[in-house]
C-alpha cells in the first residue's frame, strides 16, 4: 500500500501498524479522560477560594469544564474528518459535478461542501474553477454555502455545549438551506450576472487538470489528520477561549429576565433582527458558539440564536467582498437576500416547532 | 535555474509553501527563481481550484494544502 519514491524515504518512517496502534490508543486514551472532565473541572473549583455557588463559582465551573471539554471534542472530530477529507478533493468535487442538473445537483454539491477540504482564502479559484468546468451555477452556490456553515467545528462546539438535539438540526437546517438557496440562485437563471471576465472564462478553454497523484497510505491520511488538528487550533484556540470566558460571564452574571425579554421568542422581531445583525459580524463558528450557548442557557429562544449563527457563519462581509471579484453587485445582492430569507425562515420555524 | 510558482491569494499556507519551496531548492543545491501568483484570475486561469497551488517549470505539480517535503524535493530534482 506504501508506495515511496526513493527521495521519499523520510527518516522518521514508521510502520503502518504502529500508526493504527497509536492511533487506537490516542482515542482509548481520550476516550478515558472524557468521562473524568466534570470530576475534574469540580475538583479544581473546589480548589479555588470562591463560594461554590457564588456568581463567580459559576463562572469559574463553566469556564473549566467547558474549555477542556471543546477542545478535546474538536482533537477528535477534527481529526477524524482531516482522514475523511482526504478521501476527497476540490478537483474530484468538480469532476462530480460537472454538468449535473439543478435539484439532484444542489443536493449532491451541499453534501460534497461538508466533505470537500475547503478554505475560504480559495473561494474565488474554486468558484471560477466549477463554474468554468461546467457546474451550474446554482450548484455552485450550495457548495459555497455548504461549505462553510456546515462545518465540523460548529457541529462539535453545538454538540459540545448545547447538545446534539440543536447539533443535528443545525446540520439538517444547514443543509436544506444550501440546497434550497442554490436551486432557487439557479432557477433565477443569473449566469449573465457573472463580471465579465469570468464569462470569458467560462466560455474559454477548459483548464488543465492537476496529474493524478499516487493514492495515499493510511498513515498519510493520519498526518493529513493531524495536519488538520494542528491547522484549525491554530486558527480558533483564542477564539474558543474568549467565547467561553464570554459564555461564563453570561452564565454567572447575566439576568435571566432580561434575557428572555431581549432574544425571547415572544418578540417577532427578534430573528430579523439576529440575522442582519450576523452579517457583518465575522468570527468563525468558534468565538460565536460558546455565547449562544450561554443565551440559550439564559432563555434566549433556540431558532433566534439559530438564525443569529447561521447568519454570522453564512454571510459575512469580508466574504462578500472575496466573492464580489466574480459576482456583480446585483448577484451579491439576490445571494445575500435568497440566503438571509432562507436563515430567517429557519429562525422562525424553530421558534414555532420547539 | 528551475522556476517555480506559487499560486495563492497571499494567505498563510501559500507564504510557508514558498519557504518551504525555497528551504529544499537550498538543501539539494539547485537554483529555484520562485514566482508568487496572488491574483485570483490568474490563479482560476492556471487551473488552480485549491490554494496554495504550485507549478514546476510550467507543470502543475500540487494544489491544496501544505505539499509533502519528500514530494516537493522529487519534484524540484526532476
Amino acid at each position: 500500500m506504501t508506495s515511496h519514491t526513493p527521495s521519499a524515504a523520510a527518516p522518521a518512517h514508521r510502520p503502518d501498524w504502529l500508526w493504527h496502534l497509536g492511533v487506537a490508543a490516542f482515542v482509548l486514551a481520550w476516550w478515558l479522560l472524557y468521562q473524568r472532565l466534570l470530576a475534574i473541572a469540580e475538583w479544581l473549583t473546589a480548589l479555588l477560594p470562591v463560594d461554590r455557588h457564588s456568581h463567580a463559582g459559576e463562572a469559574i465551573a463553566f469556564f473549566l469544564y467547558d474549555v477542556p471539554k471543546v477542545m478535546m471534542l474538536l482533537t477528535l472530530i477534527v481529526f477524524v474528518m482531516g482522514v475523511v477529507r482526504s478521501y476527497f478533493s476540490p478537483e474530484k468535487t468538480r469532476a462530480l459535478l460537472s454538468g449535473r442538473r439543478e435539484g439532484l445537483g444542489n443536493v449532491m454539491s451541499a453534501g460534497l461542501g461538508v466533505l470537500t477540504p475547503f478554505c475560504s482564502c480559495s473561494a474565488v479559484p474554486l468558484f471560477i474553477g466549477f463554474v468554468s468546468a461546467g457546474v451550474p451555477l446554482g450548484v455552485t452556490f450550495s457548495f459555497l454555502i455548504a461549505a462553510p456553515m456546515v462545518n465540523e467545528v460548529a457541529l462539535v462546539l453545538l454538540f459540545g455545549l448545547v447538545g446534539w438535539q440543536v447539533a443535528a438540526t443545525y446540520l439538517a437546517f444547514g443543509l436544506a438551506l444550501a440546497i434550497i438557496a442554490g436551486f432557487v440562485i439557479g432557477k433565477l437563471q443569473l449566469e449573465g450576472w457573472l463580471q465579465d471576465w469570468v464569462r470569458e472564462i467560462q466560455s474559454g478553454a477548459a483548464a488543465p487538470v492537476l496529474p493524478e497523484g499516487e493514492t495515499p497510505s493510511l498513515p498519510d491520511r493520519y498526518r493529513l489528520g493531524i495536519e488538520a488538528v494542528r491547522e484549525i487550533f491554530g486558527r480558533v484556540w483564542m477564539w474558543i477561549l474568549l467565547g467561553i470566558a464570554l459564555g461564563a460571564l453570561i452564565h454567572g452574571y447575566v439576568p435571566e429576565a432580561l434575557m428572555v425579554r431581549i432574544m425571547g421568542a415572544e418578540a417577532w422581531w427578534s430573528v430579523p433582527a439576529a440575522v442582519v445583525m450576523g452579517i457583518p459580524m465575522y468570527t468563525n463558528a468558534a468565538g460565536v458558539i460558546p455565547i449562544v450557548e450561554a443565551l440559550i442557557g439564559k432563555g434566549a429562544a433556540l431558532g433566534t440564536v439559530l438564525a443569529f449563527m447561521m447568519s454570522v457563519i453564512a454571510l459575512s462581509l469580508p466574504e462578500m467582498i472575496i466573492l464580489r471579484q466574480v459576482l456583480t453587485l446585483r448577484l451579491i445582492a439576490v445571494f445575500i437576500a435568497v440566503v438571509g430569507s432562507g436563515i430567517l425562515a429557519v429562525g422562525v420555524l424553530f421558534n414555532l416547532l420547539f | 535555474m528551475t522556476s517555480v510558482t506559487v499560486y495563492g491569494p497571499g494567505c498563510k499556507r501559500c507564504e510557508t509553501t514558498a519557504r518551504m519551496v525555497s528551504e529544499a531548492a537550498a538543501k539539494l543545491g539547485i537554483e529555484v527563481e520562485i514566482e508568487k501568483v496572488t491574483d485570483a484570475r490568474a490563479i482560476a486561469m492556471a487551473g488552480v481550484i485549491s490554494t496554495p497551488g504550485l507549478a514546476v517549470d510550467g507543470r502543475l505539480v500540487h494544489a491544496g494544502g501544505l505539499p509533502d517535503p519528500a514530494k516537493l524535493e522529487g519534484w524540484l530534482a526532476a
